[in-house]
């Protein structure tokens, strides 16, 4: 049998110099320093010609803030180490967000009625606001760690949910007959086509519940105050005492906080999603 | 037999039909006229509202109009599936995933994933999952319907190659008449909704059927009377 389609690979472009490489490298990184210089910009512009000379202790300028914090290590060693709690708090949230999350799901799709019964309660998980459940939280949990996961939780639940049912349900009505046809149990079906059918949206609702951990996290700390305090629980403190470049800086922190952990999640998105799929180029 | 839906409509009304192995046998018909609902009550996928089906096939095996691989298997692995759900031990699955690969001409592919494949490569990977379950029933709905001209003249050939080694009873759904001409042992003819067979044509020549074959005078005159059949009751 000699009638195969031949498929020649068309041979790799040819690597590009290296400083060519360097060269892309700072072309896609330009718009991002272009907007941090401008963000600086505007940052001193506000300082120095908007807010009157008296009341610039508001907004002291960039220098001012990051210099003193920066150098400082006893504003930057708890600092460091709220962050670190914030970070566990994060995790912690997540893998259970993670975990409830996906059986959640599963659950739904193994029976119309389940869906039926249970997506409402995720909605309405997502839709009530989270100050609204904090007093009860406190009530329940009390008002340190266990509470400040709670509301990680309940902020990281719903995009877990949605995108691992979207998932599990978008193996095609084809695939499920052949299933059908060779007389696949309900937990072949489940692990041989649902779930690594639903893999790239679990990752995601991954990217998305991490990113949504960390605001959890911080909201978490910020209201429940009890036992060492968390970069949200420091962001109120420094407030109350109106600390403004401690509370910039953490504030930077927080930010930057976030943007890592939505970076790692979404590498690895692309990653894994890549490799499951037989490494697609781009 | 018939078959009515709970939302009323009607697909097929007294259609009766039979297959015995070492036929191939195509049913043509005007899209909606039911076709594809006459392999799924064939395969069990639907039950009839009338009428009975009887199936002795020890195996039955279906090809769909999409190649409906598993996009995250590789191409042997998306043929060992049907024995994996049928709980055969690993290395006989995966040796007879191999045969099936070879088969349909897909020896050295077998570690690409179907993203990596031509549409006709992969409709070769589901020809071979079909095969590999050795069906002496094997259900076709359509599936070179999505594939370019060149491919699907291939796809053909192949498959009358294939038929000519394996010999199992073939269901073959189709809009395409000289499709339908070049590859069966006989061609029926479909009304549109609710579906009815109209005509039963015998189409007279022995396995292997050269590609030639289509451009014959004889194969003209059968594709003209296929059509007319279909023209005067569509």
């Amino acid at each position: 049998m000699t009638t195969v389609e031949t498929r020649v690979e068309t041979p790799a472009p040819q690597a590009d110099p290296p400083r060519s490489v360097a060269r892309s490298a700072l072309r896609s990184a330009l718009p991002i320093i272009g907007a941090l210089v401008g963000f600086v910009a505007v940052w001193y512009l506000v300082t120095y010609l908007v807010l009157p000379a008296k009341q610039r202790f508001l907004l002291p300028p960039p220098h001012e803030v990051y210099g003193t914090t920066f150098s400082n290590p006893q504003l930057m060693g708890p600092m460091m180490e709220a962050l670190a709690r914030s970070f566990a708090v994060a995790l912690v949230g997540l893998v259970i967000a993670v975990v409830f999350g996906i059986s959640y799901a599963v659950v739904m799709s193994q029976w119309a009625w389940a869906e039926k019964v249970l997506y409402p309660y995720a909605v309405i998980l997502q839709t009530i606001p989270i100050l609204a459940l904090v007093p009860l939280i406190g009530i329940w949990l009390g008002y340190s760690f266990l509470a400040r996961v709670a509301v990680c939780v309940i902020i990281a639940l719903f995009p877990m949910v949605a995108n691992t049912l979207f998932g599990l349900q978008s193996a095609s009505a084809a695939a499920h007959d052949l299933f059908t046809l060779n007389k696949a149990t309900r937990w072949q079906r489940l692990v041989k086509l649902q779930f690594p059918a639903a893999v790239p949206s679990i990752f995601t609702g991954l990217r998305n519940a991490a990113g949504l951990s960390v605001i959890g996290a911080i909201v978490g700390d910020y209201f429940f105050q009890q036992g060492s305090p968390g970069i949200g629980g420091l962001l109120r403190v420094y407030t109350q005492r109106l600390q403004m470049e401690a509370l910039l800086t953490s504030v930077t922190l927080t930010a930057l906080f976030g943007v890592v952990i939505f970076t790692i999640f979404a590498v690895l998105d692309r990653a894994v999603v890549g490799r499951w799929y037989g490494r697609v180029a781009r | 037999m018939t078959k009515r839906f709970p939302t009323g409509t009607v697909a097929l009304t007294d259609v009766s039909m039979s297959l015995d192995s070492g036929e191939f046998v195509t049913v043509v018909g005007p899209s909606g006229c039911g076709k594809s609902t006459l392999l799924r009550l064939a395969s069990g996928l639907e039950t009839a509202t009338g009428g009975s089906i009887e199936v002795s096939a020890r195996a039955t095996s279906y090809v769909f109009q999409d190649a409906t691989l598993l996009e995250w298997r590789t191409a042997l692995r998306n043929v060992e599936l049907v024995g994996e759900l049928r709980g055969a031990s690993r290395e006989e699955r995966r040796s007879r995933a191999r045969a099936a690969l070879d088969l349909v001409g897909l020896t050295g592919f077998e570690s690409q994933h179907p993203r990596q494949l031509s549409g006709g490569m992969r409709m070769r990977v589901s020809l071979a999952r079909a095969l590999v379950a050795e069906p002496d029933l094997a259900l076709f709905d359509e599936p070179f319907g999505a594939l370019d001209e060149i491919t699907r003249l291939q796809m053909q050939t192949e498959l009358q190659r294939i038929f000519r080694q394996e010999r199992f009873a073939g269901l073959f759904i189709t809009h395409s008449v000289s499709e339908a001409v070049y590859l069966s042992t006989r061609v029926l003819v479909m009304s549109g909704r609710p579906g009815r067979i109209v005509a039963e044509i015998p189409i007279p020549w022995d396995y292997p059927r050269p590609p030639e074959l289509r451009y014959s005078a004889e194969f003209g005159e059968i594709t003209g009377r296929v059509s007319t059949a279909l023209g005067e009751h569509s």
